[in-house]
This record gives structure tokens, sequence and C-alpha cells, in this order.
């Protein structure tokens, strides 16, 4: 127990990350609390532990958008749209690789549909897809997806609001002080800088962190072209003098 | 070492990836039941305890409530919680009789009710001797949250031990460390007592949350 309540994390810069009342994303106007955080100057195991996910099964395709869903597994082939590989690191900020931690994923299908209850948009469902992924990484912080390249779709927010394409992508990191869910844009969309949900970061080298990079090293040939993105989560400190004195 | 999409800070330590919220469609990604999708061979969901698990079997349920007094439909939490002897066990099992993380969501056809059932967890020993009282960690995701929340549930039957507790405690105001608490609402919920725990995300009684 001791152990643990002398492991230290970078604190968080929440100026970096968005702010939680952030006007122009309307949701967030009711969404975000008045009050100011309590901030925990000593954290406890309860802050600096977390899951370990090594012993959770896993199927084959839990990673393979192309192959692990069919609407009707006589029927529907493959999915339609751009195939990619959406790959990259989970590293500290200490550009240490962070191993077999959980990195989950959703999205949207080429025309910008989920494949949720509560989407109504009116682009088509694809039998051949369902739009989640999940894998963990491996010693050296690498993970993998293969899917399609999602379409962008319009929300309401603005008379007139377009989603940039995007990946939803979940990640856990070594304790629950660590745990980010964020989005991979592409790089290049002219969409990006139009998105009410991008404009909530006032940096715009914050929402360079969230643009994966066409990584044509690991594209395939007459196969898929591959995206590359790095997912950096807080740096672990080392503690030299573990008493205050 | 400069990656293709990390920020490096000046002293070359990079930048966190920038957060977003998770969306309305969350639930494909972290709780696919809830969108309609087919369980893969194992999810992690809300049974934190099964019929083995050692301590006081409770069921929680709560809702998450915006600053207009609506009810957040949409929104998912994630659970952290030591077992009934106060020992956090990181190895998520869905096999073993007790994981320390679990998820849950509001639902439209629960009206926005989310539970998840578990055992009371023990007081945790802090290295200095001292004890935290019984809690439950929470992270709150939903569209419109563009970074999670995060808070603790206490006990509100636990009263000495909620005094005695660091960080219970650290909470300047003592009218904010009553949001909390959770309210034991019933003796026989599908699993032993229910205790009820809303939160409020914005305005009246509005929950306190931790950056740690
Ligand atoms: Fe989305």
């Amino acid at each position: 127990m001791s152990d643990i309540e002398n492991r230290r994390f970078v604190p968080r810069d929440r100026n970096w990350h968005p702010a939680p009342h952030t006007p122009g994303y309307k949701t967030s106007v009711a969404r975000s609390p008045r009050q100011a955080l309590v901030s925990l100057l000593k954290p406890t195991v309860s802050e600096l532990s977390g899951p370990d996910f090594r012993h959770l099964r896993m199927g084959p395709n839990d990673n393979d958008l192309l192959l692990n869903f069919r609407e009707d597994p006589q029927h529907s082939g493959l999915p339609i749209g751009e195939r990619i590989i959406m790959h990259g690191r989970v590293i500290d900020q200490f550009g240490k690789p962070v191993p077999h931690t959980l990195v989950e994923m959703w999205q949207a299908n080429a025309g910008g549909r989920y494949r949720h209850k509560k989407d109504q948009y009116l682009a088509p469902l694809d039998p051949g897809f369902g739009g989640v992924g999940r894998c963990l990484t491996d010693e050296q912080g690498w993970y993998r997806f293969r899917t399609i390249k999602p379409g962008p779709y319009p929300w309401p927010n603005d008379i007139n609001s377009w989603r940039p394409a995007h990946i939803h992508v979940s990640v856990m990191g070594p304790s629950i002080s660590t745990r980010l869910i964020t989005q991979m844009y592409f790089e290049g969309d002219p969409l990006i800088p139009l998105c009410p949900i991008v404009q909530t970061l006032r940096d715009p080298e914050a929402v360079a962190t969230m643009v994966g990079r066409l990584d044509m090293a690991h594209s395939r040939t007459m196969d898929c072209l591959t995206y590359r993105f790095d997912l950096v989560v807080r740096g672990e400190l080392q503690t030299w003098f573990e008493n205050q004195g | 070492m400069q990656q293709p999409n990390a920020q490096p800070m000046a002293d070359g330590v990079l930048r966190e990836t920038a957060s977003q919220t998770a969306g309305p469609y969350v639930h494909i990604g972290l709780a696919l039941d809830i969108a309609g999708l087919p369980p893969r061979e194992q999810e992690v969901w809300n049974r934190l305890a099964g019929d083995q698990a050692e301590g006081e079997r409770i069921e929680i349920v709560g809702r998450v409530i915006d600053g207009n007094g609506d009810i957040v439909r949409d929104a998912l939490l994630e659970v952290w919680q030591a077992n009934a002897d106060g020992q956090y066990q990181p190895r998520f099992d869905s096999d073993a009789p007790f994981n320390s993380f679990g998820r849950t969501a509001a639902t439209v056809e629960n009206d926005g009710e989310w539970q998840f059932f578990t055992v009371k967890p023990g007081a945790v020993a802090l290295a200095n001797g001292r004890q935290m009282a019984p809690h439950i960690n929470l992270m709150v995701f939903a569209r419109g949250i563009n970074i999670q929340l995060s808070t603790r549930l206490y006990f509100e039957d636990e009263t000495e031990a909620n005094a005695g507790c660091p960080i219970f405690n650290a909470i300047e105001s003592p009218t904010r460390r009553q949001t909390l608490l959770a309210r034991r609402e019933s003796d026989d919920g599908e699993s032993g007592a229910r205790y009820r725990f809303d939160i409020r995300l914005q305005g009246e009684g509005e929950t306190a949350f931790f950056d740690f």
C-alpha cells in the first residue's frame, strides 16, 4: 500500500484539456460544473491504482472491424468504405511505453451513421459493419485496429454543424488517474477547424495531438492505407525522496 | 523522442493527448448492450460482485442531473472500489468473485437510472496509519462533458468513519461534503441493501468533483 501511495503522475494541465464549460459546444453549458474542482494534493491508493485487463478474454477479431460484425452471417460481406489500419503507441509523457493497457474505439460507418439505437441519420447502416474495437497494447505499447474510414456527419448544434471524420478512442493507462477518452481525426480534413467540439480546445497544438497522420510506410500495397495515432498519457514521476522529512 | 502527433513541452516532456467528449454513442464502444450490439466474449459491466464475493451485497442506483434539473439519459459511469477488506483488486477477471472495476450507464428505458451490483467496500488504510471511510470512485462520461468528472461516493450510514476520512474532509465546505453521500433506500434490493446516489453536474446541490 505504501509503495503505491508514493506513486506520482505529472499533474493534469486543465488549461490544455478543454474546459468543462464551452458555450460553442452547446450541450456542455448545462452539463458543466460551476464549482471549482477539489484538488487532492496527496492522492491515495484509490486514485493511484487502476484495473489491469490482461486477463480479459477477447475474441480473435475484436480489433478487426472489417470482420467482427455481420448483421446476417449468410449474406453480409465486407463493410463499405476505405480500408484502413489505425495503429500507434500508448506512451507516457516521458516517452515510456505503456504495455498491456486496454485501448477501446468506436466509430460511424463510411456514410457517417452509427450502429446505435439513437442514431437516426439519413445515411444507411452497413450490414457488414458494427463499429467497435478493442485490444491490449503489446510490450512496447503498440496497438492496432483494422477498419474503414468513418464518414463525417451532421449534428444538431449550430444550424449547420458537421463532425469531421473521427474515431472515438478510450485508453486506461496505469491507473484511473491516467484515464483518457479522446477522438482521432484524420490529417488534412478541412472540417477539423470548423468543428465546435474540436474548438473546445484553446491551443492548436492540443488539437494536433488528436490528428492521426497518414503513414505510407505502413500502408499495404493494393490493400489499405495506414494512419498513425499515438496516445500520450500522464507521465509517472520517479519519487527519489519518499519522506518529506 | 518526438512522436508524430505528440506535442513536446519546452523541456521535452510530451503533452498529454487532449480529451474529447465521449459523445452520445459511447455505448457502441463501452456499453454494447445499451447500443443494441451483440456481446463479445467478455464485457466489462455492472456486476462487480458475484455470489461468492465476501462482504455485504449491495446495489447502487442513481441518476445524473444537469444544470436545468433534467435527467442526463446518456451518461456512462466507471466504478473503482476496494473489496470488503479495503483492498483493491486491480487484476480484472470476469471469473473472479469480485472485481474492483465496473461500468454502468443511464438508459432511456430506465428513465435515466443507472445501477451496479457490488459489495460494500471496506475502509481503506493509508500508509500513515489513517483510514479512509468506505468509498467508491466514480467517473462520469457523457455528451457535453469534455473531460470526465471524477467523484467519490460515501455512505450516509458511516457517519463516524466519514468524519475521520482525510479525503472526505479535504472538501472545504461541509455542505458540499453532503453531496457525496449515498442514501440507504431499501434493505431488500435485487441483491441486498439498495443505496441511491444522484450526481448533480451543476447548480444547487452540485456534486463535488475532484482533480487528482
Ligand atoms: Fe462521434
